[in-house]
């Protein structure tokens, strides 16, 4: 899940300048999850754009806000709502906001700061495990991720600041590759710990990914 | 070939030193210090060292060949992708300097640019290899070199870190991935030295033992709370503590670390943060 916070209300405010009439759009996934561009959230954020003396002409929670064709089918079914306002406010993460500007020429505001593709321990307790980096190494280390979790993304072993099994960056943190080896050995297996790992390929998530995934 | 390998070739013990380029482009209190240095094999030369933004090692340590010193460039993964890495080892290579210490580099959380965005294209295992690539002629693309570089490419090892298999393993990566030397993060405890040093000895690579100048008991705990792998046993600490002239016990201390590597390793690599002028009383 992406998981994403809502922008200060200084910061808000100040994208806000000017602006008097707002379309809300929220998200029916990741940012309901995560309390950020839910119902509930997208409700409170018309009471307080009211508190501030700003109209809200409608609001729309699009059940996935990533999905293009969907985010613009709920745009056109509210069309009148949508042309009545200065700007969308949009309370889903980077995709989500680029789902609603590619689908209207109206000026779409962010309300809402993405941060990573996160596990959920509990709500407000996510972890980050995985960086879509392209070139999946887990079945080597004991599916443990280095290139997320350790603070380097080293690639064999770990550095000379892990002390005790903890990471240099955050004394609180377990050090990545020491997880990684306690469980190979759990495991009875050398694992990544075999080979000397090469570069990276970068290039497979270079930007603007285009994919098509043969189906 | 280097004077550094050279010694190291003929079994000499090696003592090697190091010093931090100037933030700023005033080299003078570098270079006077390292000319203090001029009697050892070679001189490190840091890398935005503790993360902290300096002048390029590359240019000072060309510098200190102009003085007629033999550098050790340090060289991290933190500031440059795989490109930079092989451009500024290329232009090393052509100003002469042959030395080099490849690490991973400091967490930019420690340093002056918190909020910099680290590189780590490469770890220091994988620059190893690029180094091993460009000394047999070819880049990290497999493109011929026109001129290829001759480097003695060294690597670090942090002795005490805990657990000692998981970092064993890594230093024997580095072993393997070819490194010439090794230098050491510092250490004080004989016993944990000795048991690395068994370890390390069949993979037959040269260890200097990494000396850090302690000046007094409070830099020995700020040094036991705040840099990683680096642990000053009680013993010392009271030592330093009781001492009339503090400096004078830390040279002792060091003095002893060296009469230990004289006979564990082979060579040391001091770290006198300021007191250049003691190099001699250490390896007295």
């Amino acid at each position: 899940m992406i998981i994403s916070v809502q922008k200060s209300k200084e910061e808000l405010l100040e994208i806000l300048d000017g602006k008097e009439r707002l379309f809300i759009v929220g998200c029916g996934a990741c940012a309901t999850v995560c309390k950020s561009g839910g119902e509930e959230e997208v409700f409170r954020m018309q009471e307080w754009l009211a508190s501030l003396g700003k109209e809200t002409t409608g609001t729309v929670i699009i059940d996935e806000a990533c999905h293009i064709m969907r985010a613009g089918r709920d745009l056109r079914q509210l069309k009148a709502q949508v042309e009545a306002a200065d700007a969308l406010l949009v309370m889903a993460c980077g995709a989500g906001v680029q789902s609603v500007s590619s689908n209207s020429d109206k000026r779409v505001l962010g309300a809402l700061n993405s941060l990573f593709l996160g596990n959920i321990r509990r709500f407000g307790q996510y972890e980050e495990k995985c960086s879509l980096c392209g070139e999946c190494i887990l079945n080597e280390t004991a599916c443990i991720c280095p290139v997320t979790n350790c603070a380097k993304g080293l690639l064999n072993g770990p550095c000379g600041g892990m002390e005790e099994g903890k990471c240099e960056a955050d004394r609180e943190l377990d050090c990545a590759w020491h997880l990684i080896y306690e469980r190979l050995k759990k495991q009875n297996r050398k694992g990544v710990f075999a080979r000397t790992v090469p570069p990276k390929n970068w290039g497979k998530v270079q930007k603007p990914g285009r994919h098509k995934i043969p189906g | 070939m280097s004077k550094l390998a050279e010694h190291l070739a003929a079994g000499r013990f090696v003592v090697t030193a190091e010093i931090a380029p100037p933030k700023g482009i005033d080299i003078s209190r570098a270079l006077s210090k390292a000319r203090l240095m001029k009697g050892l094999a070679a001189v490190n030369v840091t890398d935005n060292q503790g993360a902290n933004m300096r002048l390029s090692p590359l240019a000072l340590s060309a510098l200190l060949l102009r003085e007629g010193i033999e550098p050790i460039l340090q060289l991290t993964c933190r500031d440059r992708n795989r490109m930079a890495l092989q451009s500024d080892l290329l232009g090393a290579a052509a100003l002469g300097i042959e030395n080099l210490l490849l690490l991973s580099g400091d967490h930019a959380c420690f340093g002056d640019h918190p909020q910099a965005r680290s590189v780590f294209d490469l770890d220091s295992i994988q620059l190893m290899a690029a180094v091993r690539g460009l000394c047999s002629g070819h880049d990290m693309a497999g493109k011929p070199l026109r001129g290829v570089p001759h480097f003695f490419a060294g690597a670090a090892v942090t002795p005490e870190a805990e657990p000692f298999e998981l970092m064993f393993q890594k230093f024997a990566k580095k072993a393997q991935a070819g490194t010439a030397f090794f230098q050491t993060q510092a250490v004080y405890d004989v016993d944990k030295l000795t048991r690395f040093m068994d370890a390390a000895n069949p993979l037959g690579k040269p260890v200097l033992l990494g000396v850090l100048l302690l000046k007094n008991a409070r830099m020995a705990e700020f040094l036991n709370r705040s840099i990683p792998g680096v642990r000053i046993p009680a013993r010392l600490v009271e030592r330093l503590d009781a001492a009339v002239d503090p400096l004078e016990e830390g040279i002792a201390i060091a003095r002893e670390m060296v009469e230990h590597a004289r006979r564990l390793c082979q060579g040391v690599h001091l770290m006198t943060l300021g007191h250049e002028e003691r190099i001699a009383d250490i390896l007295a």
